[in-house]
């Protein structure tokens, strides 16, 4: 099927989401070449704390994915992200190396993922929002059984130290931008195939949905699954930057309440705006994270602001005041009627 | 293990208590408030702060939180929730968790994280017991709790059955804008049920504050136990929730005898999602023509033989 950007024969022109997005997506792609050579010159200090930008960029993307597209909203993803540490831990035990263990451990968050979706997806809304909640604490506990994580002490990856700290520190940065620049892709083609469309079909009316014929809860499996993995990826990423394992840090509800943050700041149901939350909240983080327990106050009060007076975020309004989208998604065709 | 139910069933009314509030907001403003446990623990500090700060005893401190609660409810409905729910289903979510976090967060800034109870301050009552036989006895707290619950329960039943403003909430939780026609003020309703809620969800707090130490990030585990409590007991009937607050007071307390003291949240959690599966599955069995259909169904479906055609003939005739 070939569609140009030309006004065809019934009057309208469409633009394909790739057409629009050229220029953006060129950017993205100077940038990660650009970023792909930091440690050969910017300080440990900058590689680290970019590590730490793309936990903060994978988890608000896979949430925005969640709860934008598919209008799933979790309360558990830090399931898969403690997860995710977890299996990688149990895996460097048995005697993995630790990055393939990162791979296949999220790998097989996303096969637990699969089974949850069976039970959780049943649930709508607010139901759906705390089983996930419940589901969190019950793998929480599970963990905190196994002896190798020590119940509430936690443990270390001390595989981790067969590295010298500077090269894990340059091999972490280089695993996490091939995440984070994957995990975007993948999210990016998956928004713009048909399960996007059907998941944001489903987000709008499960009903409506269903009587066209979408398969809902295969959409909706899909979506959950690919989060899941996201989030784990993040949660080994985690891991591997941080070495040691906390069971009530990793699982922590804390980790929804930024994703929380991320996306609605940022912009709920766009691509580009929770990856500007992320940035938004590394530099609070950064500059605030001292005054603790009223900087995440003032987090969760800014997150509210911005739900009840701009539930478009800072990228979604600027975007609707100016008309100008990079990298559009959704409905991947601009129709402009010529009349 | 009679010890351990009877342990289970008291603590059952505190769950009750806990999850009124959360289970009226359901029933009659339709949406899952995520700062429910935190509003608890809200209350408890707050009749912390009369006993300790102000020096009052403690019942007249739970007397006069009250009203604060019950106002702050009004308040937070009015100016917060109904702004939320004419957007969908996903504000209220995303706005009632944010205020999670300010409310556990702002405690945190103003008491610090010492953990705190009041159990010091009620005299005997924190650790007093009447003795049944030799070897069951049962706390004196757990037992006023546990009958405050019951008369909270009453008295919300009562409210609802029998007054005006009753009449209007269970009008306005059935069809808001039909009870409109009929010259109710449904944001007046809601603002009263959001009142009642806090106030109830604040006095479980403080019974909470009596029964057991507590911190400012205790309110998402009250939240947990609350929402298991209603959704066992079945979603929108006052005393379905009092049924699953005692199954769920009885399966903890159960996990954490028989097994271990880790498994006195998993039971819990594990019986909250057994019910949840439970009532799916059985919603999809009547749906197919009862169990017995549903489950030969499945097992065709993986065994990958046909459906029987029973159902077929079935449907055709009738």
């Amino acid at each position: 099927m070939k569609i140009s950007s030309q006004v065809n024969t019934e009057g309208f022109s469409t633009e394909h989401w790739y057409q629009v997005g050229r220029p953006a997506l060129m950017v993205g792609g100077l940038l990660f070449l650009v970023l792909a050579t930091v440690p050969f010159w910017g300080s440990g200090l900058v590689v680290d704390k970019l590590t730490t930008l793309f936990v903060y960029i994978l988890l608000a993307v896979m949430w925005n994915l969640l709860a934008g597209y598919a209008g799933l909203v979790s309360v558990g993803q830090q399931a898969f992200l403690g997860l995710g540490g977890y299996f990688a831990l149990r895996l460097v035990d048995i005697g993995m190396s630790p990055y393939p263990a990162f791979i296949v451990g999220a790998l097989i968050c996303a096969l637990v993922a699969l089974v949850i979706s069976v039970f959780a997806l049943r649930l709508k809304e607010g139901e759906f929002a705390i089983a996930m909640w419940v589901t969190a604490e019950v793998i929480r506990i599970l963990v905190m059984f196994d002896p190798i994580v020590q119940g509430e002490t936690g443990t270390s990856l001390l595989a981790m130290n067969q590295y010298a700290p500077e090269l894990r520190r340059n091999i972490n940065f280089w695993f996490g931008l091939l995440v984070v620049a994957g995990m975007l892709g993948l999210v990016l083609w998956l928004v713009n195939s048909r399960i996007g469309a059907a998941a944001q079909a489903i987000r709008d009316d499960e009903e409506a949905a269903k009587s066209i014929g979408i398969r809902v809860m295969r959409v909706k499996q899909i979506i959950f699954v690919v989060a899941a993995f996201g989030c784990a990826l993040a949660g080994s990423l985690w891991l591997a930057s941080s070495v040691t394992f906390q069971p009530r840090t990793y699982f922590g509800v804390q980790w929804t309440v930024f994703m929380l943050f991320m996306v609605l700041v940022g912009g709920l149901k766009t691509f580009e705006g929770p990856i500007l939350g992320a940035i938004v909240f590394f530099l609070l983080q950064e500059f605030f994270g001292d005054y603790g327990a009223w900087y995440l106050a003032g987090l969760g009060v800014t997150a509210i602001l911005f739900a009840l007076y701009a539930p478009n975020g800072i990228w979604g309004e600027w975007q609707n005041r100016k008309g100008v989208r990079f990298l559009p998604t959704g409905v991947t065709l601009t129709l402009k009627n010529k009349e | 293990m009679l010890d351990a139910i009877i342990q289970g069933l008291l603590l059952g009314g505190y769950y009750a208590m806990l999850a009124a509030g959360l289970s009226l907001l359901f029933g009659v403003a339709k949406f899952i408030n995520l700062a429910h446990g935190d509003l608890a623990i809200l209350g408890a500090y707050l009749v912390l702060f009369g006993v300790k700060v102000l020096g009052l005893s403690p019942w007249l401190s739970v007397l006069l939180s009250l009203p604060i609660m019950g106002i702050l409810g009004w308040l937070l409905q009015k100016y917060l929730f109904t702004r939320t729910q004419a957007a969908g289903f996903l504000l209220p979510l995303l706005v009632t968790f944010g205020l999670g976090a300010v409310l556990q967060n702002g405690l945190y800034g103003v008491f610090g994280s010492d953990t705190r109870s009041l159990a010091n301050y009620i005299g005997d009552l924190s650790w007093d017991s009447w003795q049944l036989t030799d070897q069951i006895s049962v706390g004196k707290l757990p037992v006023i709790t546990f009958a405050c619950a019951i008369l909270v329960l009453a008295g919300l039943q009562l409210m609802l059955s029998f007054t005006r403003l009753g009449r209007a909430i269970r009008a306005t939780a059935s069809d808001p804008e039909a009870a409109e026609l009929n010259g109710i003020n449904a944001n007046a309703v809601h603002c009263s049920v959001s009142a009642i809620a806090v106030m109830v969800t604040g006095l479980a707090g403080a019974f909470l504050a009596m029964r057991a130490q507590i911190t400012p990030y205790d309110g998402p585990v009250q939240l947990i136990f609350a929402f298991e409590a209603v959704v066992i007991g079945g979603i929108g009937s006052l005393w379905g929730t009092l049924i699953g607050g005692i199954v769920l007071g009885i399966s903890q307390s159960l996990g954490a005898t028989l097994i271990s003291a880790q498994w006195f949240q998993l039971t819990g959690h594990l019986v909250f999602l057994a019910v949840l599966t439970a009532r799916f599955y059985s919603a999809i069995a009547h749906q197919r023509g009862g169990w017995r259909m549903f489950l030969k169904q499945s097992y065709f479906s993986i065994t990958g033989s046909l459906p029987p055609k029973v159902t077929k003939t079935k449907i055709k005739n009738g």
